[in-house]
């Protein structure tokens, strides 16, 4: 996916059906075999599948990693380790200053003066999100993510049992809500966005102990069981922009092989942001080699249940070597 | 019959009306977490070093780094419930106050955003009555090389808010743990531990005469206990609030106090002046025995006296 269809995507963006002209002649290649040896492909299909059972590897890793996080915050103040000092919005790790893109934001819009440590804080995290990929930040180590993956599940089984249904919201709505609390901040001289933050919330009330805030975060997790799946990270949150933004120039992508694809869709069942699995779709992939756009959350639910291994993490530029 | 739209037109009619209302809405939500404050809530005791109100919390990032230094723990993350900047600490001093325990001010080194500073930045509002007129002596560290504490501007100022109820003005003493038997605030007593804070109701008083704000002040020359002079006009730092025109004056306040024994001459009847090298830390308003508090801290007020 080339950058600009990549931010496009992540603004809000509705996917394109690619032009003939936009497919590399390998890729047309792979299409056209498809089409015409569907034996042979349903042959392969079966064969891949042995190779690849359905396991939950990549997402025991990542609510590991997303637990030992918050549990290394909450840890540090409670039984005074003293590693990762603060919450989620800024905190200290072995004294190093780190600070939430999102949050450093808003307190620069809002305050107009910008302090040293800051800027180093801020630094520091946005070149470790570059290296890290991006959105990973949503996935691996916000709070509220894993409470939504379970409300999720929840949600999934009432739709299977026919109690609720998915209600979408207009993706653009991040954007216009990012724009807003950007000039929000900047014109009231208030972090307005982070009395919402979820994360923020959540974060605080994990280390510093549960308040009313919780309430919010209680609300929006019956809203996404009842009514919308995963909307608050879907449509709402503007920190998933700030860092999917960072994602555009990210190494470490989920590619896609389009030789490995048996167009079967369950990655874009799991998917948070489906809209950047689109090139899955029979057809539509344009190069043989694909990676996937920067509102991925690298998750890595798509590469636990592709059931042929034509997801994968990639390193770009090293995969090569490793 | 009426045309139907079409599925995928009428679908994304739908999602972006969804968008437009939960947008809407969320926007409320924010709208209502600052409206409080753009009405001028309640006033706040902030931690040491926080800059003016606004720009502190236009710059407080919410990440309570200052509450993890703090030994006495004398700093609370707002609340949803609270009102106005939620997730920004403040101090209840009357449960528990500064006292300067970690014998510098380490919130303000805690703080990665400037929003708590030892220094100003120029182009940040100061308000004069906030300076102090010499950097604060800690009487914990008076014998040090470097008594005082990094800290230019108070945070409040003390006040005899409650004259009536001030024991050493009715010349009276006060015996046993300073607070109700279920307070838990902590308070270090430099001839108990230097470098521990211990619960405050942990070492109990036996004095003739109530001098407790003036013996757990950490502060020099910030308090005293003086004879109360007789027919002596009350001065601004002893008048009742709402004589100040903080609070409406009610019935209650207005009525005559209990009739005490003439001061002057002879008499034992005293009372705590506050002087200027107060920054307003709020451990006298904790330790006062009477409830409510006599003596308290008006937060982010200026030296007036």
């Amino acid at each position: 996916m080339s950058l600009r269809e990549s931010a496009r995507l992540l603004l809000g963006g509705e996917v394109r059906k690619p032009a003939p002209e936009d497919y590399t002649p390998g890729a047309r290649q792979v299409h056209e075999l498809k089409r015409m040896d569907v034996e042979h492909q349903r042959q392969l299909k079966e064969h891949a599948k042995l190779g690849h059972p359905h396991r939950n590897r990549w997402r025991n890793r990542r609510w590991a990693v997303l637990i030992a996080v918050n549990l290394l915050f909450v840890f540090s103040f409670w039984l005074d380790i003293q590693i990762l000092e603060g919450a989620l919005t800024a905190s200290r790790f072995l004294g190093f200053h780190l600070i939430d893109l999102n949050s450093a934001l808003q307190v620069m819009l809002a305050h107009k003066h910008i302090l040293v440590n800051l800027v180093i804080g801020t630094a520091t995290v946005f070149v470790l999100w570059v290296l890290l990929g991006g959105r990973a930040f949503c996935s691996w180590v916000c709070p509220y993510h894993l409470l939504a993956e379970w409300a999720e599940s929840l949600h999934l089984y009432l739709v299977k049992k026919k109690k609720v249904s998915d209600h979408a919201f207009h993706r653009g709505l991040r954007t216009v809500l990012w724009l807003l609390f950007a000039a929000l901040a900047f014109a009231t001289g208030y972090t307005v966005f982070e009395t919402l933050s979820l994360t923020g919330i959540l974060s605080r009330a994990l280390i510093y102990g549960p308040g009313l805030g919780l309430l919010w975060v209680l609300f929006w997790l019956l809203l996404e069981v009842v009514y919308s799946r995963r909307a608050w990270c879907r449509y709402f949150c503007p920190i998933g922009l700030t860092y999917g933004a960072v994602g555009l120039a990210t190494p470490l992508q989920v590619g896609y092989r389009l030789g490995n694809c048996f167009h079967e869709g369950d990655c874009r069942k799991v998917c948070l942001v489906p809209h950047v699995l689109e090139c899955v779709i029979k057809g539509r992939a344009t190069d043989e080699k694909m990676d996937i756009g920067a509102d991925c959350t690298r998750c890595g639910l798509c590469v636990d249940v592709c059931p042929s291994g034509a997801l994968n993490f990639e390193v770009k530029g090293l995969s090569k070597w490793l | 019959m009426a045309a139907k739209l079409p599925h995928k037109a009428e679908q994304a009619r739908r999602r972006f009306l969804r968008a437009l209302i939960g947008g809407g809405a969320l926007l409320a939500a924010g709208g209502a977490g600052w409206l409080p404050l753009a009405y001028g809530g309640e006033v706040r005791l902030r931690p040491p070093g926080a800059l003016e109100e606004d720009d502190y919390l236009a710059s407080c990032i919410k990440c309570g780094q200052c509450v993890q230094v703090c030994p006495v723990n004398a700093l609370i993350l707002a609340d949803l419930g609270d009102g106005h900047g939620i997730g920004a600490p403040y101090i209840d001093a009357r449960a528990q106050a500064c006292d300067f325990s970690c014998d510098a001010v380490q919130c303000i080194l805690a703080c990665p955003t400037g929003a708590l500073t030892y220094t100003k930045p120029e182009h940040l509002d100061t308000r004069g009555a906030m300076l102090m007129a010499a950097a604060p002596i800690l009487l914990a560290k008076e014998k040090d090389p470097e008594p005082t504490l990094n800290l230019k501007e108070r945070i409040g100022v003390a006040r005899l808010a409650r004259p009536e109820l001030c024991l050493a003005r009715q010349g009276k003493g006060w015996k046993g743990a300073a607070r109700a038997a279920e307070y838990e605030g902590m308070l270090r007593f430099m001839e108990v531990d230097r470098w521990q804070p211990i619960p405050l109701n942990d070492h109990p008083f036996d004095v003739a005469v109530c001098d407790l704000c003036v013996r757990t002040c950490p502060i020099k020359g910030a308090i005293t206990l003086e004879a109360l002079a007789p027919d002596r006009a009350p001065s601004l730092m002893e008048l009742p609030a709402n004589r100040l025109g903080r609070q409406k004056t009610s019935a209650k306040s207005l009525a005559a106090p209990a009739p005490l024994p003439p001061a002057g001459e002879g008499s034992n009847r005293m009372t705590p002046v506050v002087h200027e090298p107060c920054v307003g830390c709020g451990v006298c308003e904790m330790a006062c025995p009477t409830e409510p508090a006599a003596i308290v801290i008006d937060p982010r007020r200026g030296w007036e006296g």
